[in-house]
């Protein structure tokens, strides 16, 4: 596998950030620094702003106040090229699952046979050799998944945001993501990951940030986050209670 | 009841034997109506993509409209183009009236609508799924038509052959603004009426299967596309 960049040394900085709807304040994120190799795993209950972070730190979503950085600019379009998202359904485009791929490799100027060439090893990166022709939308769940995730990473992204890309897949597709997620880790994807299954944090984490109300309760070493927090809510909700 | 049953042997005849007044007829209306299709689809694509997408003042009312004149009566729609080309009209000049191109501009009028509506439900329901995931990799809004455009093919498919099914089987605009004149403006559904008033069932019933038989192709190839269009979507989620 080839190295897809070298995001590791990626800096992303939100500071001030809010987002209100209506009388609602949905995200009030002071400060939160994700630096480091990571990945880091965003955890936290159903409404809790996971989401709407990732989608602020990705440019999705222009918060009300406040500011995202990378690598000390605000981010810009030039960062944002260098981003990439997964999302919790995989948008899938009615085409091939070759035609996938080639759609942003297209977009990347390759030649025709370079781009073949990039389509058989991300395929093969990702379990899904022999597949091109394929309908893309008839592929399973965790297969669909997965080629959203290579399709991700042919933009040769610094930073890859997924949000929740497991829920609703059984063991054996989560593994399989899981792999391929710390596969493109391993090869310098800086990774951000949304999941409120904490077992998935344990496994992929190298920080945690945990959010209760819109806001950042604890964000630090994934081993001290999730076995010795100090805060009341986040040991409550690492603990299995229901929070909302 | 016999005559009747040998007014449809006759009509049969006249199809098997390819009977060249029938066949002109046939022609003329298939001419008319892919014109009228094609011309439609090259204002009501564009026109549903831009409602689908565009963010401009008065979109939602221009919507409204646009599904509104779906429902058209082909009857006004003769008369107003009528108005229009007639010699006094502001397009009298252009001498189009009793014309196959005043046919096609009346099934144009009839036909738009039908497509931009079509094409803007298509359109929308495409780019709500694919508006954030397309942000993601970098697309303008504008660059994103053509994609939502290329992967609602199948359904933009549907919306034309829709259009085309309304305009060949349309009577009321284009006895108006055609004339129905032998040879000239005479189609397949102006033809049945006037063959009917006259009794000639044989030619009427003739014309009719043949219309019934091109209705059925084209309502089955929709439903074909609509099946393939489902069989292709979300399988997963079987």
């Amino acid at each position: 596998m080839r190295d897809f960049c070298g995001g590791q040394g990626v800096l992303i900085e939100a500071t001030g950030l809010r987002l209100v709807r209506g009388d609602k304040l949905l995200l009030d994120i002071a400060h939160l620094r994700l630096g480091g190799p990571g990945p880091t795993v965003i955890l936290g209950p159903n409404g809790a702003g996971k989401s709407l972070l990732l989608r602020c730190l990705h440019g999705l979503i222009r918060a009300d106040a406040g500011q995202v950085c990378q690598d000390g600019l605000p981010l810009n379009k030039a960062q944002r090229m260098r981003q990439a998202m997964v999302f919790q359904r995989p948008v899938l485009l009615r085409r091939s699952v070759a035609a996938n791929l080639d759609f942003v490799l297209r977009r990347q100027g390759l030649s025709r046979p370079a781009r073949r060439e990039r389509t058989a090893e991300l395929l093969a990166t990702g379990g899904l050799s022999g597949r091109e022709r394929q309908w893309a939308r008839s592929l399973s769940g965790g297969e669909a998944q997965r080629l959203a995730i290579l399709r991700a990473l042919a933009t040769e992204p610094d930073v890859l945001f997924l949000d929740e890309p497991t829920s609703a897949l059984d063991p054996g597709a989560t593994q399989a993501i899981e792999a391929l997620v710390m596969r493109a880790s391993a090869h310098g994807v800086r990774i951000v990951m949304v999941t409120h299954d904490i077992g998935q944090a344990r496994r992929l984490a190298r920080d945690v940030v945990v959010m209760i109300g819109g806001q950042v309760a604890e964000h630090g070493d994934a081993a001290r986050v999730l076995d010795q927090s100090t805060h009341g809510t986040v040991r409550r909700f690492l603990a299995g209670d229901l929070i909302f | 009841m016999q005559n009747f049953a040998h007014e449809m042997q006759v009509a049969f005849a006249l199809i098997l034997a390819g009977d060249s007044e029938l066949l002109g007829i046939v022609a003329l209306s298939l001419r008319v109506s892919l014109f009228a299709v094609l011309f439609a689809a090259l204002i009501g694509m564009p026109l549903g993509a831009a409602l689908a997408v565009g963010r401009f003042p008065g979109r939602r009312a221009l919507a409204v409209l646009v599904n509104a004149l779906m429902g058209l009566p082909p009857v006004v729609v003769g008369l107003l183009v009528y108005l229009m080309l007639s010699r006094s009209g502001p397009l009298g000049v252009l001498q189009l009236l009793y014309t196959p191109t005043a046919m096609i501009i009346a099934q144009v009028v009839l036909v738009t609508p039908i497509i931009a509506a079509l094409t803007r439900q298509v359109i929308e329901m495409l780019d709500a799924e694919y508006a954030e995931q397309m942000r993601s990799l970098g697309l303008s809004r504008l660059a994103t038509v053509p994609v939502l455009l290329w992967d609602g093919r199948v359904a933009l498919l549907t919306a034309l052959l829709a259009g085309f099914g309304r305009a060949i089987a349309e009577v009321g605009a284009v006895i108006i603004v055609g004339g129905n004149i032998n040879h000239v403006t005479r189609v397949m559904t102006t033809t049945i009426a006037l063959e009917t008033s006259k009794g000639n069932l044989a030619l009427a019933l003739a014309l009719g299967t043949v219309l019934i038989a091109i209705a059925v192709t084209v309502n089955a190839m929709v439903s074909l596309l609509g099946q393939r269009a489902e069989a292709q979507e979300d399988v997963r989620h079987a």
